[in-house]
């Protein structure tokens, strides 16, 4: 044997083997897996190592995800560490920010954050860059658009800190854990897994460090360089309520009941049609009416996007859906159901709604249902400042999901008390009309004109339709014409569409 | 067989208090076929003129068609209620609805102040109708009286926990304590001519009895019920909604009646029977109840 | 005309608005803290001006809480303010 591989390795001038050339390859760990994880230097003592071992430097990007909604602890504890430390003019490219962000303000103000990279913004924070305390533009980027930016190298991430409620010693991170109870939960970690993917440097910090393997995985140990163990990741109610409850208000529950009917009279009511709701209000509200039908004809769909809530999870478990494609949980039920079930599976903000790939989800839906700050009469929405100018939400994956949807339907009351949603023109343009099919108000429902075939089938089956323009109208002589706000000179937002390409700028609103 | 007044559905009418501009702004929203604010039980003494303003500011700006307009005052007994019906008049409300009427002259009192401020504010005399609602013992014992006291009356309603009360008893779920003034309600609405509307059902969570309910007092005669959430107002119109073995007869008779006026015949028949005139009238009140719940379309002749 | 005392009426429900007239020798000045103040506040006071107009007062301070209300609730709850502060009687048309 040895004269043939002799002559072999001559013949190849490939290398031979070498007993303990490579130690570190045959040399064994006689210790036990336990003692293997606790020996694993992956987990180091505080978030100071491992920004200290990430190579961070002043100028560079951060970030975060928002699964942990307004129950978050990891961006304010992070930023805290960074100040401390001393950086200055870091990119903060949160997946989205929240009300709980307001201490934000504090590091803009010092100088630490000089740009911010999110699909929204919310509280005092999002009324001080409204203010102007800015002086780049924030840039509003849709889910989809920010995975694709990311997966493209458009938006390049250098450390990414991602918090998880369960992680094992080599970086299996989870939104659940299944070795004990484990302080909190989140349910799938969707947009984290793109940071993780694609990120120079990613920490996990978690309160709860399970035994390896912590599979199923929402992020593979293969992304994580370091893990970072806290006392608290957030607060626990505010990531996670119980159960999410149908609104019982009964104007929602109005226009809730119209858009169940619009959708069961078109022809994307069908059996394995595949639909996505909002998660509150009247637009979760229609699944409940949509239920109904289903049940009645026996249709069923083939999987259920999106931000998921306890009511998809419920009609799955009915036998109604048949999968669940769940990018964000929003209550236990949705977070354990993933946890539980089979086909209710965890994907990525990239397989979300990434615009240009074959198979993204959002491109596969029959139906979506959108809720709206306004609407105006091109059917353009506006979903990220109030009627008083000031940013006040995000953009989430609206503008992927009306574009990729064979049915969009935006869902609003006409007023809100006296702010008129119907306008002639909206504050903000974030998805444009072009991709908007249908708008059901409590008091009409307008579709698109370019949707001849809705508009046919619609009226065929005697649903009253009225001109958005009548719409615009009819509030406007009920609450009368707002004034012009006062806007500045000053561009504090760029509204990105999917592509990345400016859509619309927020300016500053005087004070 | 011309001539008749027109169908006006009151199969449910929504309740909405006075003294809630918020809920008063968009109350026609829902659908129901009348809406009733009220100055009366719901508005406390000390927002009695708050109540009265704000009706008759919104009866004057806000557009509520297709409902019709129902105003629930205080009786003339309290203070409130001449000043109550003058605004109300004044506002151009379609019906005032007179609370806990036990006899005719409370009609007639109601109709002389009606009248009044027609005169007032130069709106024609008679086009302010009235609702009495009877809401004891008395009021069912002259019912009939109450409800031909005036022509402006178009129908008598319910006011179910007051009359308990008054008979002293409880309310219980099978109704027995009601049978007799519901159905004293519907032979005297039927013989004045009129129409006769059911005491509302308080448990708003309840859908289940509540169409329990509807279908009982539906069988009874009644025309429709009162509401007090807008979740109540559909499940009430689809037990008022013809059945499509109703509608399809319906039709058959309607065409019988056709046929007959082009042949200048009086008589109609159907299957070789004689339709009578009550039967005809039902078939005919059938399409248009089914036509206003969106169960049939009159489809345009070809 | 002159007001007699102060006038409350209204509550901070959500479409209501709360307002209180009270008697003053300098005109008519107007409070008004609303949610929509921005967009609604030149109709809002209007409404006020025409209404404290119709029942010839000029003389008088206005503060309104506004949470949204409708120009005809507005009215409504101005009217009702004035006739409890004895303002006198409004007139139906």
């Amino acid at each position: 044997m040895e004269k043939y591989l002799n002559k072999y390795l001559k013949e190849t001038g490939k290398h031979h083997y070498v007993p303990f050339e490579n130690p570190r390859l045959v040399v064994k760990d006689r210790t036990t897996l336990l003692e293997k994880q606790r020996g694993n230097d992956k987990i180091v003592d505080s978030i100071e190592t491992a920004v200290k071992l990430s190579g961070l430097e002043s100028g560079m990007t951060i970030s975060f995800h928002h699964h942990f909604r307004s129950g978050d602890r990891i961006v304010n504890m992070v930023l805290d560490v960074l100040e401390r430390m001393g950086f200055k003019d870091l990119r903060l490219a949160s997946s989205s920010l929240s009300s709980v962000h307001s201490p934000v303000i504090d590091h803009i103000k010092s100088g630490l954050i000089t740009r911010i990279e999110t699909s929204g913004l919310r509280g005092d924070l999002a009324e001080a860059v409204s203010h102007g305390i800015m002086e780049n533009p924030v840039i509003f980027r849709s889910h989809g658009s920010r995975a694709n930016a990311i997966a493209e190298g458009k938006l390049k991430i250098d450390v990414a800190f991602l918090g998880a409620p369960s992680c094992d010693p080599f970086g299996n991170a989870n939104g659940y854990t299944r070795d004990g109870v484990g302080k909190s939960m989140c349910g799938s970690m969707g947009y984290a897994r793109i940071d993780a993917q694609y990120a120079k440097y990613v920490i996990v910090i978690t309160d709860n460090i399970v035994s390896y393997p912590n599979v199923p995985f929402g992020i593979s140990q293969r992304y994580v360089n370091n893990i970072v163990v806290v006392d608290s990741i957030g607060d626990p109610d505010k990531i996670m309520s119980g159960a999410t409850r149908f609104t019982k208000k009964p104007q929602d529950l109005l226009i809730a009941q119209r858009a169940a009917h619009v959708i069961v009279n078109s022809p994307y009511f069908y059996n394995g049609f595949s639909v996505q709701t909002g998660s509150g209000g009247a637009s979760l509200a229609v699944i409940r009416f949509l239920a109904e039908d289903m049940r009645k004809n026996n249709i069923k769909a083939s999987f259920a996007l999106g931000g998921i809530t306890g009511q998809i999870v419920e009609l799955y478990e009915e036998g109604l859906i048949k999968k669940i494609l769940d990018v964000q949980s929003f209550d236990l039920t949705a977070a354990n159901s993933l946890k539980n079930n089979h086909l209710h599976q965890q994907i990525d903000a990239d397989y979300y709604a990434d615009p240009y790939k074959k198979g993204t989800a959002a491109n596969m839906l029959d139906v979506v249902v959108l809720s709206a700050l306004e609407v105006d009469v091109d059917f353009n929405v506006n979903v990220l400042t109030g009627s008083d100018g000031v940013i006040m939400g995000a953009i989430g994956g609206h503008p992927d999901t009306a574009a990729g949807s064979a049915l969009s339907i935006i869902v609003c009351p006409l007023l809100r008390g006296r702010i008129p949603s119907i306008l002639k023109r909206v504050n903000t343009i974030v998805t444009p009309g072009s991709t908007v099919d249908v708008v059901v108000t409590d008091q009409g429902i307008a579709v698109n004109p370019t949707r001849e075939d809705l508009i046919k089938c619609l009226t065929e089956n005697h649903i009253p339709l009225v001109d958005i323009e009548d719409l615009q109208k009819k509030a406007e002589s009920i609450v009368g014409r707002p004034e012009k706000l006062p806007f500045g000179n000053k561009v504090v937002g760029e509204v990105t569409y999917r592509d990345g390409s400016i859509i619309d700028v927020i300016r500053n609103i005087e004070e | 067989m011309n001539g008749n007044k027109p169908l006006k559905l009151r199969r449910t009418m929504l309740f909405c208090p006075g003294n809630n501009p918020g809920m008063m702004s968009n109350a026609y929203i829902y659908g129901a076929d009348s809406i009733m604010f009220d100055l009366e039980d719901s508005v406390s003494m000390k927002e009695k003129d708050s109540a009265r303003n704000l009706v008759y500011q919104a009866l004057k700006t806000i557009d509520y068609s297709p409902c019709e307009l129902v105003v629930r005052v205080n009786s003339l007994s309290s203070e409130y209620g001449k000043a109550d019906i003058e605004a109300m008049v004044a506002g151009r409300v379609d019906v005032i609805r007179l609370p806990k009427t036990e006899c005719a002259q409370d009609i007639k009192d109601t109709e002389a102040e009606i009248t009044k401020a027609e005169k007032k504010y130069n709106i024609p005399l008679g086009s302010t109708k009235m609702m009495a609602a009877i809401e004891g013992a008395l009021g069912i014992v002259n019912a009939y009286e109450i409800a031909t006291a005036s022509k402006r009356l178009v129908a008598i309603a319910l006011g179910a926990e007051d009359y308990c009360a008054n008979i002293k008893t409880t309310r219980s779920p099978e109704g027995s304590e009601l049978f007799l003034a519901r159905a004293t309600i519907v032979v005297a609405a039927r013989a004045a001519g009129i129409d006769c509307i059911d005491t509302v059902y308080s448990d708003i969570y309840n859908e289940e009895q509540l169409i329990k309910e509807a279908q009982a007092i539906k069988q009874l005669g009644f025309d429709g019920k009162s509401v007090i959430n807008p979740r109540q107002i559909e499940p009430i119109h689809k037990v008022f909604t013809p059945t499509q073995k109703e509608i399809d007869k319906a039709l058959k008779i309607k065409k019988a009646l056709e046929d007959a006026e082009k042949r200048g015949s009086g008589v109609v028949s159907l299957n070789g029977k004689m339709v009578d005139k009550p039967v005809m009238l039902r078939a005919l009140r059938c399409i248009e109840m089914a036509k206003a719940s969106g169960a049939y379309f009159e489809e345009k002749e070809e | 005309m002159n007001l007699q005392q102060t006038g409350i009426a209204g509550t901070l429900e959500s479409g209501d608005v709360m307002i209180e007239v009270a008697p003053s020798v300098k005109g008519i000045s107007i409070d008004l803290e609303s949610t929509v103040k921005t967009q609604f506040g030149k109709y809002i006071e209007k409404v006020v001006l025409q209404t404290c107009k119709e029942f010839n007062l000029e003389n008088v301070d206005v503060k309104l809480q506004d949470k949204g209300a409708l120009d005809c609730t507005i009215k409504a709850r101005m009217i009702t303010a004035i006739q409890r502060a004895g303002g006198g009687k409004y007139e139906w048309k």
